[in-house]
C-alpha cells in the first residue's frame, strides 16, 4: 500500500468523525422519551397503544389518501366511539397535548414531521383565540 | 481530461472568480427565497410565473440551438464544424443544467420535486418536459465525452455513439416542442394559444444557440488561442441570419392575425408588449422599451450580417456585433416578453404588472452564473484537447 | 321531509354512505398488516366502496346554479357567502393584491364573463358584483396540467379537488385555468388568518388552493358553507346535475344561465342567471 501513515490516519479521522454523535454523547442516547397520555384521560385509541407508536404514520398516510382521493370519509367506529378520519379532526381531539406528546418522541428521534405546518395544533387554535 | 480545468491563465482564474461570486450572491439569495417562500419574488396571483420559467424557456432554446452543429456536421458531414461542434454539445449541457436549476427555483415546494416521478402524468406536458429535457442532458453528456476522449486519443469515436448522435437530432427538436406546448395548449391563455409557437420556438432557439457559440468563439479566439475558423464562423452567421428571419416572419404573423382579425383576445398581449395596454384609465407599459430595444437590435444585427453576405465583407467585429445583438432580441423576446405577457390581461381581463424583485434577480444571475461556470469549464477542456491534439 | 332528503343526497355527494342504512360492510381501518391486524377495533361503520354505496349507479356530478337576481336584491348576502367560505377553510385576508388567496369572491359582471361583454349592457350588470368561484369543470383544464396528479377529479362527485400534500407548487394549474380561480401560497398563510376554524387545516407555503365545493362538509351531511350561509334565499343552488329530479336541475329546466367562458371547452359546472 502507498502512502500508509497517511492512508491510515485520514481513515481513523474520517472514522472518528462521522461517529461523532455517538461518542460526543458517551455512548448514550439519553432518557427515552415519555409521552403523556391525553389530558382528557381517554383510554381508548383506534388501535392499541403498541400497533399506534409503530405504524401511526402509515395509519395517517392511509386516512389522508382516503379521505382525499377516493373520498372516503367514511367514521371508523372503535368500541361504540365514533372517529373522523385525520390527524386535527382525531388524534389531536384527545391529544391535545402536542408538545407533551407528539414532540417527545419526535425530537427524540431528530424526525420533524411537516404535519402541523398546515393542520393546527390545539396550542395554535388556543393562541389564536386569544389574540 | 478533467485535469485540464485546473490550468489557466490569470483571465481565467479571474473570470472564475468573478462567477463563484456571482454563485455566492445566487445562493444566498435561495435560502432568503426557501426560508420566505415565493412571495419574496415579484410574482403574483395573476402573473404566476415569472422570471425563473422564463429564463427556463430562453436556455432550453439555447440547448435545442446546438443542433444546428451537430446537424452539418455528423449528418451532412460538414468539415468545417469539425472543431466546434463539441462547443455545441457542451453549451446544450450548460443550458440544460440552468434549466434545470430554473424550475427547481420556482417550486414552491422544491423538497416535492420527485413526486413528479412518484406520480408520472402522462397527461401532463410537464412531466414530458421533465423526460425530454433528462433525455437530452444526458445524451450530450455521452457523446460529447465518448468523442472529446476519442479525439484525445486520436481514434475515430467507437461507432455505437453515431446512434446516440442521431438519436440527440430530433431530442433537440422534441425539447423546445414540449416546452412550447407547457404553454400553447393551454385554453384561456390567448397569446399563448397558438400553432406557431413551437415553430417559433425553434427558429428562435436557432438563432440564439448559435449565437451565443459565436460569442463564445470570438472570446476564445482572442483569449484562449482558439480559432474556430472563419469558414466555420461564416456558416454560422449564414446560419443565424436566416433562423432570425424565419423567428422575425412568424413574430410577424402573430401581429397580422392578432391586428387584422382584431380579436381583442389575440391583441391585448401584443398591445401590451408593444404600445401599453389601456385599462380602466391607466395605461400599463413596462416592457414596452425593452420589446422596441429588442426590435432595434434584431434588425439592426440582421442589417449587419445581410450587409456581410451581400458585399462579401467578413470582420470579426461585425460578427461579434451582430451576434450579440441578435442574443440579447432573442433574450428579450422569449425570456422576457412571451411568459410576462401571456398572463397580461389575466382570465378575468385583470391587468397586473410583473417587476421582478432584487433577491429574484440574485437567484436569476446566480443560475446564469453556475451555467457560465460550467461552461467555461467544459470549454477549457474541449479546447485544451485539441491544443494537445495539435501539438 | 324535503330537509331530509336533501341530507341524505349531501351524505351521499360526500361519498359517505347512503345514510348509513345498507348492510354493515367491515371497514378496514387500515391496510397495513400492522394496524389492520390488531383485531377488535375494526368496526363496521357502513359501505366502503362504490359497490356498497352503489345504489345510485350513475356518476355523481356536482353542480351550482349562483341566481344572481337574488344577490341584485341584496348584495350584502354575497359578502355573506364569502364570509362563510372564508371561516370554513381558514383562508388567510392578505391585503397585498398580488397574493390574495381567493375562493369564492365577487367581481364585475365584463371580468367575470368577458365573452358575454358588449357595449349598452344594463345598468343591473354594469352596477352588480358578480360571485366567482372554481367551476369544477367537467373537463378541466388544470388536472390535465398538473404534474403529480395533485389536482384530480373525484369519481364519486365530480369535484376537482386539491391534494396539498402532493402540490409541487410548479403554478402550472394557474396558467391553465381560464378562469383565475386557483391562488397559490406566496408565504404562510397563518399570520393572515382571522380566526381558526379547527375542523379544517390550514395551507403551508408553497402549494396551490381553490375551492372545494367543501367536500369535507358534505361528507357530514352539511351543505356547502356558501350556500349555508345563503339559505332560504335561493340564491345559489347546489346538487347533483346529473340527477334530473335534483333541485339544481329543475332550476336549470326552467331558467336561462349562462356560464363563464364555454368556450374554452373546460365544461363548468358552475351555472349563472343573470
Amino acid at each position: 500500500m502507498y502512502n500508509k501513515g497517511y492512508v491510515i490516519t485520514g481513515l481513523v479521522i474520517f472514522v472518528l468523525f462521522v461517529t461523532f454523535p455517538v461518542w460526543f454523547n458517551g455512548l448514550d442516547a439519553g432518557p427515552l422519551p415519555k409521552p403523556e397520555p391525553p389530558p382528557g384521560g381517554e383510554k381508548q385509541c383506534v388501535a392499541p397503544a403498541a400497533e399506534m407508536r409503530d405504524s401511526h404514520m402509515q395509519l395517517l398516510n392511509e386516512w389522508r389518501d382516503d379521505v382525499l382521493r377516493n373520498s372516503n370519509r367514511v367514521m371508523i367506529t372503535v368500541d361504540g366511539k365514533e372517529y373522523r378520519k385525520g390527524l386535527q379532526i382525531a388524534c389531536m381531539q384527545c391529544h391535545s397535548n402536542k408538545e407533551k406528546f407528539c414532540d417527545t418522541c419526535h425530537d427524540y428521534a431528530a424526525v420533524s414531521p411537516t404535519c402541523w405546518d398546515c393542520h393546527i395544533a390545539p396550542a395554535e387554535l388556543a393562541k389564536k383565540e386569544a389574540q | 481530461m478533467i485535469e485540464k480545468t485546473l490550468k489557466g491563465k490569470p483571465a481565467y482564474w479571474i473570470w472564475l472568480a468573478i462567477l463563484g461570486a456571482l454563485i455566492a450572491i445566487g445562493w444566498a439569495c435561495y435560502f432568503r427565497q426557501y426560508a420566505f417562500g415565493l412571495g419574496l419574488t415579484g410574482m403574483s396571483r395573476d402573473v404566476s410565473w415569472g422570471l425563473y420559467i422564463s429564463q427556463f424557456t430562453f436556455l432550453v432554446g439555447v440547448a435545442a440551438g446546438g443542433l444546428m452543429l451537430v446537424l452539418p456536421y455528423y449528418i451532412h458531414n460538414y468539415k468545417a464544424f469539425a472543431r466546434i461542434t463539441i462547443l455545441g454539445e457542451f453549451l446544450a449541457i450548460s443550458a440544460l443544467v440552468m434549466c434545470l436549476m430554473f424550475i427547481m427555483a420556482d417550486l414552491g415546494q422544491p423538497l416535492r420535486g420527485l413526486n413528479v416521478i412518484f406520480f408520472p402524468t402522462p397527461h401532463s406536458m410537464l412531466f414530458w418536459d421533465m423526460c425530454v429535457l433528462w433525455g437530452y442532458l444526458l445524451l450530450n453528456v455521452l457523446c460529447g465525452w465518448v468523442i472529446l476522449t476519442a479525439e484525445r486519443k486520436q481514434v475515430p469515436p467507437p461507432k455505437w455513439i453515431y446512434i446516440f448522435v442521431a438519436i440527440s437530432i430530433p431530442f433537440a427538436v422534441s425539447i423546445h416542442t414540449v416546452t412550447a406546448m407547457l404553454y400553447c395548449g393551454l385554453p384561456g391563455r390567448h397569446f399563448w394559444l397558438s400553432a406557431i409557437i413551437a415553430p417559433r420556438f425553434l427558429a428562435s432557439a436557432f438563432a440564439a444557440g448559435p449565437s451565443l457559440i459565436l460569442i463564445a468563439c470570438l472570446v476564445m479566439r482572442k483569449y484562449a488561442d482558439f480559432d474556430a475558423g472563419k469558414e466555420a464562423i461564416s456558416k454560422l452567421t449564414t446560419i443565424i441570419m436566416y433562423a432570425v428571419i424565419i423567428n422575425t416572419f412568424f413574430f410577424l404573423l402573430e401581429f397580422f392575425v392578432g391586428y387584422y382579425s382584431e380579436v381583442p383576445g389575440h391583441i391585448h398581449s401584443l398591445q401590451y408588449l408593444f404600445f401599453g395596454l389601456e385599462h380602466n384609465g391607466e395605461v400599463y407599459n413596462n416592457l414596452v422599451p425593452f420589446m422596441w430595444v429588442a426590435t432595434l437590435f434584431n434588425f439592426t444585427g440582421l442589417g449587419i450580417l445581410a450587409y456581410m453576405k451581400i458585399f462579401k465583407v467578413f470582420d470579426y467585429r461585425l460578427v461579434g456585433t451582430a451576434a450579440v445583438l441578435i442574443f440579447l432580441a432573442l433574450w428579450t423576446d422569449k425570456g422576457l416578453g412571451f411568459v410576462f405577457a401571456g398572463f397580461v390581461p389575466n382570465p378575468l381581463e385583470e391587468v397586473t404588472e410583473y417587476i421582478p424583485t432584487l433577491n429574484e434577480l440574485g437567484i436569476t444571475i446566480g443560475v446564469w452564473a453556475t451555467g457560465f461556470f460550467l461552461l467555461t469549464l467544459l470549454y477549457k477542456i474541449a479546447i485544451g484537447v485539441e491544443h494537445e491534439v495539435e501539438q | 321531509m324535503m330537509d331530509n332528503k336533501r341530507r341524505k343526497f349531501l351524505k351521499m355527494a360526500g361519498a359517505t354512505v347512503l345514510a348509513g342504512i345498507s348492510a354493515p360492510a367491515i371497514v378496514k381501518l387500515s391496510s397495513t398488516d400492522a394496524v389492520a391486524s390488531g383485531g377488535g377495533q375494526e368496526a363496521a361503520a357502513g359501505g366502503h366502496s362504490q359497490s356498497a354505496a352503489g345504489a345510485s349507479s350513475a356518476r355523481i356530478r356536482l353542480g351550482m346554479v349562483v341566481d344572481m337576481r337574488v344577490f341584485y336584491q341584496d348584495q350584502a348576502l354575497l359578502d355573506v357567502a364569502i364570509e362563510a367560505c372564508v371561516k370554513a377553510h381558514n383562508i388567510p385576508e392578505i391585503p397585498d393584491r398580488k397574493s390574495e388567496i381567493k375562493w369564492i369572491w365577487k367581481t364585475g359582471y365584463e371580468n367575470a364573463f368577458p365573452e358575454h361583454s358588449h357595449n349598452h349592457r344594463s345598468q343591473i350588470l354594469e352596477h352588480n358584483q358578480f360571485a366567482v368561484l372554481c367551476n369544477h369543470c367537467d373537463n378541466p383544464s388544470c388536472v390535465k396540467a398538473c404534474p403529480t396528479k395533485a389536482t384530480f377529479v373525484v369519481e364519486k362527485n365530480g369535484i376537482v379537488a386539491m391534494d396539498f400534500h402532493r402540490c409541487i407548487g410548479c403554478r402550472f394549474c394557474m396558467a391553465a385555468c381560464p378562469f383565475g380561480a386557483r391562488s397559490f401560497n406566496w408565504q404562510d398563510p397563518r399570520p393572515f388568518i382571522k380566526r381558526y376554524n379547527p375542523d379544517f387545516p390550514t395551507r403551508m407555503r408553497g402549494v396551490v388552493e381553490k375551492c372545494n365545493f367543501c367536500g369535507e362538509r358534505l361528507a357530514l351531511g352539511l351543505e356547502p358553507a356558501c350556500v349555508e350561509a345563503c339559505k332560504g334565499t335561493g340564491a345559489l343552488v347546489f346538487g347533483d346535475l346529473n340527477d334530473a329530479d335534483s333541485e339544481i336541475r329543475k332550476v336549470l329546466d326552467e331558467e336561462f344561465t349562462i356560464q363563464r367562458k364555454p368556450s374554452a371547452g373546460t365544461i363548468p359546472s358552475v351555472f349563472y342567471i343573470v
